[in-house]
């Protein structure tokens, strides 16, 4: 049976790449959270007070 | 090192990116952004009927978003002519911080939910000339149009105009003769504004290959279209307090700052060429953001305090 290649080392990454990546995770994370609580308040308002009118 | 740098010198290594946030909204072209976010709150505002805070939010910054998504698909299809030009070469996608592919993939992504969101938040028809607009700046304008024709910001200019109307849309569900006109106003203003700019800059377009006015017609030409062109714009330019849709203060912002860019056009014309001329050009450049920046400032700002009051 062949041998599984050994797995491959993961690079090292430099101070400025791993900065880079946080700023770029922080703002994709920011990005998203607002995007949230803009579509939650949205949905309020579109639906208003039939918010809870729907069959249970 | 660039990006490409680091790939050419291991090819066979992962690429990681050192692209920063702010790289990123450098592609959505902010600067253009801003404007869009005034005219096409112009559009909403002068739209009859009410609308909710949150809806009339989430529409202008679908508006802006979906417009600083055409910007990064304009960056991503034009790097090689912006890295041969002094003013776009620090761009993200030529200076090696954004790899291209990113910036296509970021403005298709932006592309489809800014569009989207419009969609569902507003009404269709507003989502669909949200992705004419945004199809038009980067297929018929970026493509097509800027490499091929010095008419290319004349025609192309008509997607930069189309804010206002996808605003009023949005606020209505219809297309009105007020959003019309607002698109006027920025049709026939985008030549004199861009040409101002080509006028100086004309031998790194022509160095680039992109036949700007300067560099097919001669300054000669290019000097006299855009006193016609500002001609034309000032009577638009005063139209909607003409038309009745806008109040005597704008009515009164617009005759006088039509006739400070005519002022500055006429200048341009009769200096001529040289460092006076790229002077005088510069001037109308500057005066020419001021003066569409007041207008539309002007009806914003009359349409929100008379919601308010």
């Amino acid at each position: 049976m062949k041998e599984a290649a050994p797995p491959r080392p993961a690079p090292e990454l430099t101070a400025a790449q791993l900065r880079s990546r946080r700023a770029r995770n922080t703002a994709i994370g920011l990005a998203i959270g607002a995007l949230v609580i803009l579509f939650y308040a949205i949905t309020v308002v579109k639906l208003g007070p039939g918010i809870l009118n729907r069959p249970l | 090192m660039s990006l490409a740098d680091q790939n050419a010198i291991l090819p066979s290594a992962p690429a990681f990116s050192l692209a920063e946030p702010k790289d990123y909204f450098a592609l959505l072209k902010p600067r253009v952004m801003s404007l869009v976010v005034l005219t096409a709150l112009a559009g909403q505002l002068i739209a009859p009927g009410h609308m909710h805070p949150v809806i009339a939010f989430a529409s202008v910054l679908s508006i802006a978003v979906g417009a600083g998504a055409s910007g990064a698909l304009n960056m991503w299809y034009d790097s090689d002519i912006d890295a041969l030009m002094t003013r776009t070469r620090t761009r993200p996608v030529p200076s090696g911080r954004i790899a291209p592919g990113e910036a296509l993939a970021f403005g298709l992504i932006l592309s489809v939910l800014s569009v989207a969101t419009l969609g569902v938040v507003t009404n269709w028809l507003a989502a669909g000339l949200l992705a004419f607009t945004i199809f038009f700046y980067a297929v018929i304008y970026t493509m097509w149009l800027k490499r091929r024709t010095p008419q290319n910001i004349v025609i192309g200019g008509a997607a930069g105009a189309l804010p206002p109307v996808v605003g009023f849309a949005a606020a209505t569900g219809h297309v009105g003769l007020e959003s019309i006109v607002l698109f006027a106003i920025i049709f026939v203003w985008t030549p004199p504004h861009f040409w101002a700019l080509a006028l100086v800059k004309s031998a790194e377009y022509g160095r680039a290959g992109v036949p700007m006015m300067p560099c097919v017609k001669g300054f000669a030409r290019t000097r006299l279209e855009i006193l016609l062109y500002t001609i034309a714009l000032a009577p638009i330019g005063a139209a909607p307090f003409l038309m009745g849709f806008a109040s005597l203060y704008y009515g009164v912002a617009a005759m006088a700052g039509g006739t400070v860019m005519l002022y500055y056009a006429a200048r341009l014309f009769a200096v001529g060429a040289g460092p006076e001329g790229n002077k005088a050009s510069m001037q109308l450049f500057g005066v020419s953001i001021l003066y569409l920046f007041l207008l539309f400032g002007v009806i914003v700002a009359e349409k929100a305090i008379a919601a308010l009051l």
